[in-house]
């Protein structure tokens, strides 16, 4: 991982830079299953080397492939970054010596959730009855700021919505569309396979490792791949931009409307042992819907940040429709 | 009643959303004022409960604390809560006028929902009990405030987002490893919970560390010097709107932040008597002071010059912070709800000029004095305010604060406030000068008053300086309620 990150930032070809980012991110990834976290391992598998290298490669695609050579030397920030170390590394000498069965984090709130959230909430992945369940609204927090960014971006870079003179964008996949009918054939072999998997992921998250998140990017992935292969435009007809922008819109109301109908039961915000008679079989159904609701609002997100970054124009087109 | 905290919190969430399905910009910021206008009544009746019958907590999902998430309000989150929502509902009310000349109609809807989302983000870390959940609704109001800079008109706009988006990680992140190195040595979230469980592990290295993490991360937030460069051009640059709503609260919730983290979370023995804080916050808040207030002489564009002005005032907060006594820290409440007053009622004042000049040049504002009259009253009340003159809000936080440093002993600090004021009217006294003093130019001649939709609530905000300036029972009271019961828990 060290050899990665000194060659990120030694390298001057911005496409290169990606690809080892995502070799990172798988790393991280593989770093944190050795540590027996699965779950942070599908998450980082998916977005830090999955999503966010697409998105890389897109933005890169619409601006240059080079750095500009800069003469700058940043000191400043070099100090910065060894004193920020030098405190973390400090501060590591307390710590509690990693695996031991006594130090405070496993002893305290965790021992709970290891020992009753099989009784409280009858589903056997733990990592989802404290994602879900017992800090239900952290996760609800996260979903919004995915929405918040994806609303961002539309705020900035949604172009003036062209109703009236619909011409057909010219995009960074053209190329892909005319000449590579073997990728068009195996992708859309895959694609299929790919959402699937998606579903699975969503659906299966309690029991094992997966959940709404995971299923979100991996979902936007396939549609994204299905873009990428077949141009914007067919893409853009399949699923529109409203209607992808309410469907993000309503995973979030849907999360929120879980907890709004559990304070109706008589419960306190997303309590949902009291979405039904039985208190577990309420979990059951709450954590299954807040699931979805959080695919839901990560799938569109994803996909609207990338219509919205493949659908600009890159210097290149600029330049050209000066031309003509 | 029971739901109040929540709601408090969940109304404009659940709103934000539901912006998109309304579509039309005119409906959307009908809507998002009616729901400002409920999150602020909330916010009033919960200071009710709260003064009246104690600390609420509420048990998010059903599960105790520890184990799951609590809100926790009491008199302080309860008072910052009603500074930010009210606040946001007023700046709201002059958004539909003011977008109209800076913002496209296609964006206005993402725009509002941005708004609402920003204010949930403030509501959710003031309302929370809970460590983490702070990350996560920072984020959400940091999210949602960098993609409402970046829609300014200007081109600089871009930059100036992009630039406190780097710094904003930043401290975000500090504040999540800091969270995180106290959950290892604690195995708790739960504020209340860390209190109690953070001083048996308070002298070890990790819960230092923890504490450096926290405190630089959350300083990156409020733009304590010299941790401000991030501000101004972020403040200059975005909508006027968008402007006036940051300036009036959301530097206020990072200091909510500091005060909650130092006090009740390690404790005023761990922060000030272990550690050197108290020193190093009178020395920066000081620094902050002057060197803010001296850039704001030389600024050229009225905007920077408020924005310069905003990080001197919280130097003052700081410096009320840091003298370490029941006196200092509601001073510094009563500064947060005062100053939002003041620079809620300055940038609306210039979101009007905005609107009539499409620019906040020093020197587009010659003979404005006569051309806008309203306007230019409202920053000259403002400014008076700003600079503590009596009758006005400004006068009863400085006046607080100076009492607060001479029963301390701290005179020096108590001169070098008043110095520090006598600064504000320099800068004040360049833009009336401009405005009164010199004849219209050219292009002025023509320009007319600001548009009602701008104005009223302008004057709301600038009547409000000088009804609390009198009365002053809400803002004193509960701030010193509030601090007396900081006081109380810790001993």
């Amino acid at each position: 991982m060290v050899g990665v990150v000194v060659a990120i930032i030694w390298m001057k070809d911005l496409i290169a830079v990606v690809m080892l980012l995502g070799i990172y991110g798988l790393l991280t990834a593989s770093f944190f299953m050795a540590m027996d976290a699965v779950d942070v391992a599908f998450t980082e598998a998916s977005v830090g080397a999955g999503i966010s290298t697409l998105l890389l490669l897109v933005a890169i695609a619409k601006t240059k492939r080079k750095e500009h050579p800069s003469r700058h030397k940043p000191l400043l920030a070099l100090l910065v970054v060894v004193i920020t170390g030098g405190l973390l590394i400090y501060g590591t000498y307390d710590m509690p010596i990693f695996g031991m069965a006594d130090a405070p984090a496993h002893t305290h709130v965790a021992q709970r959730y290891i020992e009753d959230s099989y009784d409280e909430i009858g589903i056997p992945n733990i990592v989802t009855s404290v994602l879900s369940s017992y800090r239900g609204f952290d996760t609800f927090g996260e979903v919004v700021v995915i929405f918040t960014a994806g609303l961002g971006i539309i705020g900035l870079l949604s172009t003036v919505n062209g109703t009236g003179t619909r011409k057909k964008l010219p995009t960074i996949n053209d190329s892909i569309e005319d000449q590579h009918i073997v990728l068009r054939i195996v992708g859309k072999i895959l694609i299929p396979f790919i959402l699937l998997f998606a579903l699975y992921v969503q659906f299966h998250g309690e029991y094992g490792p997966g959940g709404g998140f995971q299923a979100g990017v991996i979902f936007g992935a396939g549609i994204i791949l299905y873009a990428m292969l077949f141009g914007m435009d067919i893409a853009r007809r399949v699923i529109s931009q409203s209607l992808i922008q309410l469907i993000a819109a309503f995973g979030v109301l849907l999360y929120g409307a879980v907890g709004v109908v559990s304070f109706l039961n008589g419960g306190t915000f997303l309590d949902y042992n009291v979405l039904l008679e039985n208190p577990v079989a309420g979990q059951h159904l709450g954590i299954l819907l807040i699931e979805l609701g959080v695919g839901m609002t990560v799938a569109s997100v994803i996909i609207i940040i990338f219509f919205n970054f493949a659908g600009r124009k890159g210097p290149q087109q600029i330049s050209d429709d000066l031309g003509a | 009643m029971a739901h109040l905290p929540i709601l408090q919190v969940i109304l404009p969430l659940l709103a934000a959303p539901l912006c998109l399905f309304l579509k039309r910009p005119k409906l959307v910021w009908l809507f998002a004022c009616v729901v400002t206008a409920l999150t602020f009544t909330i916010s009033v009746l919960l200071v009710q409960q709260v003064t009246s019958t104690g600390v609420i907590s509420y048990e998010l999902g059903g599960w105790a604390p520890p184990w799951g998430i609590e809100y926790r309000i009491d008199a302080l989150n309860a008072f910052v809560i009603m500074v930010v929502s009210g606040l946001s509902a007023v700046v709201l009310l002059a958004a539909r006028t003011s977008l109209e000349n800076e913002l496209s109609s296609n964006r206005q809807t993402y725009f509002y929902a941005l708004y609402l989302l920003s204010l949930t983000g403030m509501l959710g870390i003031l309302a929370t009990g809970d460590a983490f959940n702070v990350f996560v609704f920072l984020e959400i109001s940091s999210l949602s405030a960098y993609a409402l800079i970046a829609m300014g008109k200007d081109r600089r706009a871009l930059w100036a987002s992009y630039q406190y988006l780097i710094m904003g990680t930043i401290g975000a992140t500090f504040i999540l490893i800091g969270i995180g190195l106290m959950y290892q040595m604690t195995g708790t979230l739960n504020m209340q919970d860390l209190a109690e469980r953070l001083p048996e592990v308070a002298q070890t290295r990790t819960v230092f560390v923890s504490f450096a993490f926290v405190v630089v991360g959350v300083c990156l937030k409020l733009a304590l010097f010299p941790l401000h460069l991030w501000l101004p051009n972020a403040y200059a640059y975005a909508p006027s709107i968008v402007t006036a709503m940051l300036a009036a609260t959301s530097t206020k919730v990072a200091i909510y932040l500091l005060i909650r983290f130092t006090f009740t979370v390690f404790g005023l023995s761990f922060s000030f008597t272990t550690l050197p804080l108290n020193i190093l916050f009178l020395v920066l808040g000081l620094l902050g002071v002057f060197v803010a207030s001296t850039s704001a002489i030389y600024q050229q564009n009225v905007k920077h010059i408020f924005a310069y002005s905003s990080i001197a005032q919280v130097g003052y907060m700081i410096v009320g912070i840091s003298v370490g006594t029941a006196a200092g820290l509601s001073a510094s409440l009563m500064h947060i709800f005062n100053h939002a007053l003041m620079k809620g009622a300055l940038f609306l004042a210039l979101a009007g000029v905005m609107y009539r000049l499409g620019n906040v040049q020093l020197k587009s504002f010659q003979g404005l004095g006569r051309q806008m009259p309203l306007t230019m009253a409202a920053i000259v009340v403002g400014g008076l305010s700003l600079i503590g003159v009596p009758l006005t809000v400004g006068f009863i936080s400085k006046w607080y604060l100076v009492v607060a440093m001479i029963e301390n002993g701290w005179w020096p600090v108590a001169i070098l406030i008043l110095f520090g004021s006598l600064l504000a009217i320099i800068y004040l006294w360049r833009v009336v000068e401009v405005a009164y003093f010199r004849a219209p130019n050219k292009d002025n001649e023509s320009v007319k008053e600001a548009p009602l939709g701008i104005l009223i609530p302008t004057w709301i905000l600038v009547l409000a300086n000088v009804y609390f300036g009198v009365d002053t029972r809400i803002n004193v009271q509960i701030a010193q309620m509030a601090a007396e019961n900081l006081f109380g828990v810790a001993p």
